[in-house]
């Protein structure tokens, strides 16, 4: 190919290699396609076959298409599990996003006091591993009272993503021109208006891409709800999955259909909402 | 922060040029302005320091005591958890395997995922190439708990997915206990981990590569060079900034890793797939050994903490240069 160098307008000649070359990349992404969806695609159609069926034919579509397995999932728990999942991730949305975008504001629009230090505080705090507050969270949540209850988790989801939402919120408002704002100011408008008329709306787009980060941190949180919840009617769903399986274990096509029930909402959402997903991810590690 | 300086409201100038002899009560009203914004602030700076740097700072302190869960006694023990935490040999192993996981994870979910996005971006058709990108993407977006538990079942000797086409191929002597043996789980959970983390990465470096301008292209296309030569020439250099991003945002993610382990083998056979944070669940909640629990976790937060100020130095630096 690098031989010919006449500067041609018309496509280069069909090579051979190129089409080889070409046909191996299609392939690769083919093989590695299939190696993502396989598992599973075997996984849901687990919950639909007997538990004898899953291993001794593993690669079989189920005998019979029913949803037994899924009704006996639902009512050994599942449905206790998705019910706290729902909660838990809803409040904590709610409360992350509006404590974020309301510190953003004050940290991008007003002179707040010993500004620099509280932006390194908060934003700071992205740093910070959960497993390390682990040992002393415990003891803080007992003499709180909140242990086993459903508050310790929105608690600390909101209180483990405000700095990231928050830094994701500030970097958009620094991007935003100031003229809508500084003509509400000169307009007789107060911060709190200025606030939920003007930059609310202006931020739509970044705090969609907040919301949905969170409801995938939410949903799929799993060290802190291992150790803060142990009853079936606190627990979500990916703590009351593994005590699901430790004890109904042996019954397999219940535990794929309960797996199944779990991760279908987020993959939903996750095709429904990509365009904002994809900017939140941007953001967050383009910034 | 330049920002900060702008926002000097036409009111504010015109008791700076005017009345002098206001100055003071400028000042203080302007102080008075500064604290009352202070509201903005309060509810993330409450929230984040009771229950994000409270318990870490606690932790340290944790660190230098033993406690009887059962009298609720504390002693204070010095530097000594630290001790034992040089002599236990698990700890070493973990750390060794966070940076097994490291170090495979910055193989598939950075150079790999970035061939991968690569050749994604090649494609002539924009449906296919989301289509891909999409497909890849969906393991990131479903629970560790479950990807854990489903590859804990494709694990399982003999009938287990793996094992099971292991036969279909004909390669049943390759069947083998790979969650059940020292030498092959902590590589089992590895391997699960890249299956479900590269989309994401992949993901990520698409967008990366659709910043470039294709101009570069045509012209490299016009040059004579083909897409390898693109690939080291253009495609490679001007990622370079988000592939350094994604090697550190990797490598802390994974002295972090917790999930996938405790759920496929809670850190065994034989503490064989321990890692860090599984180390401090097994010590503090098993154990009852807080203090011990809580100095691992200070091994975790200086891992943690270096890879931190890595990623800080890396954007300050590159906001220097742009």
């Amino acid at each position: 190919m690098s031989t010919i160098v006449t500067p041609m307008a018309h496509p280069p000649l069909r090579n051979p290699w190129v089409m080889l070359g070409k046909g191996f990349l299609m392939a690769l992404l083919v093989s590695a396609g299939v190696l993502v969806l396989y598992p599973l695609i075997w996984m849901a159609l687990g919950g639909f076959k007997s538990n004898s069926q899953i291993f001794s034919d593993p690669f079989a579509l189920p005998n019979r298409w029913s949803f037994d397995n899924y009704v006996a999932a639902w009512n050994l728990g599942v449905r206790n599990f998705l019910f706290s999942s729902l909660l838990v991730t809803v409040v904590s949305t709610i409360t992350t996003v509006f404590i974020s975008a309301w510190t953003a504001y004050g940290l991008t629009r007003t002179k707040m006091f010993g500004k620099p230090v509280i932006v390194g505080f908060v934003l700071g705090g992205m740093m910070l591993s959960p497993t390390v507050a682990l040992v002393p969270l415990v003891q803080m949540m007992q003499s709180l009272g909140l242990y086993n209850t459903h508050w310790a988790l929105i608690i600390l989801y909101t209180a483990f993503r405000v700095p990231f939402t928050t830094f994701l919120i500030r970097a958009y408002m620094l991007d935003l021109p100031r003229d809508l704002d500084e003509a509400a100011m000169i307009d007789g408008a107060s911060e709190g208006q200025i606030f939920r008329k003007v930059m609310l709306p202006l931020c739509r787009s970044i705090i969609v891409s907040c919301i949905i980060l969170h409801i995938l941190f939410a949903w799929n949180e799993y060290l802190f709800a291992m150790i803060f919840t142990n009853q079936i009617d606190v627990q979500t769903l990916p703590v009351g999955l593994t005590s699901l399986m430790a004890k109904h274990g042996t019954n397999y096509a219940e535990v794929f259909a309960a797996m199944t029930i779990s991760a279908l909402p987020i993959v939903i959402i996750f095709f429904f909402t990509q365009r904002y997903f994809i900017r939140g991810l941007t953001e967050g590690i383009g910034k | 922060m330049t920002m900060a300086t702008a926002t000097a409201t036409p009111r504010d100038g015109a008791a700076k040029r005017g009345a002098v002899p206001d100055r003071r009560a400028y000042l203080r009203h302007s102080l008075l302005q500064q604290l009352a914004a202070l509201r903005w602030g309060v509810l993330a700076l409450i929230i984040v320091g009771w229950f994000v740097y409270y318990p870490i700072i606690d932790n340290f302190f944790v660190s230098t005591t033993t406690q009887d869960i059962f009298t609720g006694e504390v002693d204070n023990v010095g530097l000594d958890n630290y001790r034992r935490l040089l002599d236990d040999p698990v700890v070493w192993r973990a750390l060794g395997n966070n940076g097994l996981y490291a170090v495979f994870s910055v193989i598939f979910q950075v150079f790999a995922a970035f061939v991968l996005a690569a050749i994604i971006e090649g494609l002539k058709n924009r449906t296919w190439r989301n289509f891909w990108r999409a497909v890849y993407f969906i393991p990131s977006a479903i629970s560790t708990t479950v990807t854990g538990l489903l590859f804990y079942f494709i694990y399982q000797p003999d009938i287990g997915l793996l094992d099971a086409f292991l036969h279909l191929i004909g390669l049943q002597n390759l069947s083998y206990t790979w969650l059940g043996d020292e030498r092959t789980a902590i590589y089992a959970i590895i391997a699960m981990s890249q299956w479900q983390g590269f989309g994401y990465s992949t993901l990520l470096f698409t967008i990366a590569i659709q910043k470039i301008p294709r101009e570069l292209y045509d012209a490299a296309t016009i040059d004579g060079a083909g897409a390898i030569r693109q690939l080291f020439a253009i495609t490679f250099p001007l990622t370079r900034e988000m592939t350094g991003m994604m090697i550190i945002v990797t490598i802390a993610g994974a002295f972090q890793v917790f999930n996938e382990v405790m759920v496929m083998t809670g850190g065994g056979p034989n503490n064989s797939s321990q890692v860090l944070g599984t180390w401090l669940y097994e010590q503090g909640f098993n154990q009852n050994d807080m203090g011990y629990a809580a100095a691992i976790g200070v091994v975790i937060f200086v891992a943690t903490l270096i890879t931190g100020l890595m990623q800080l130095w890396y954007t300050k630096r590159r906001r220097v240069q742009v």
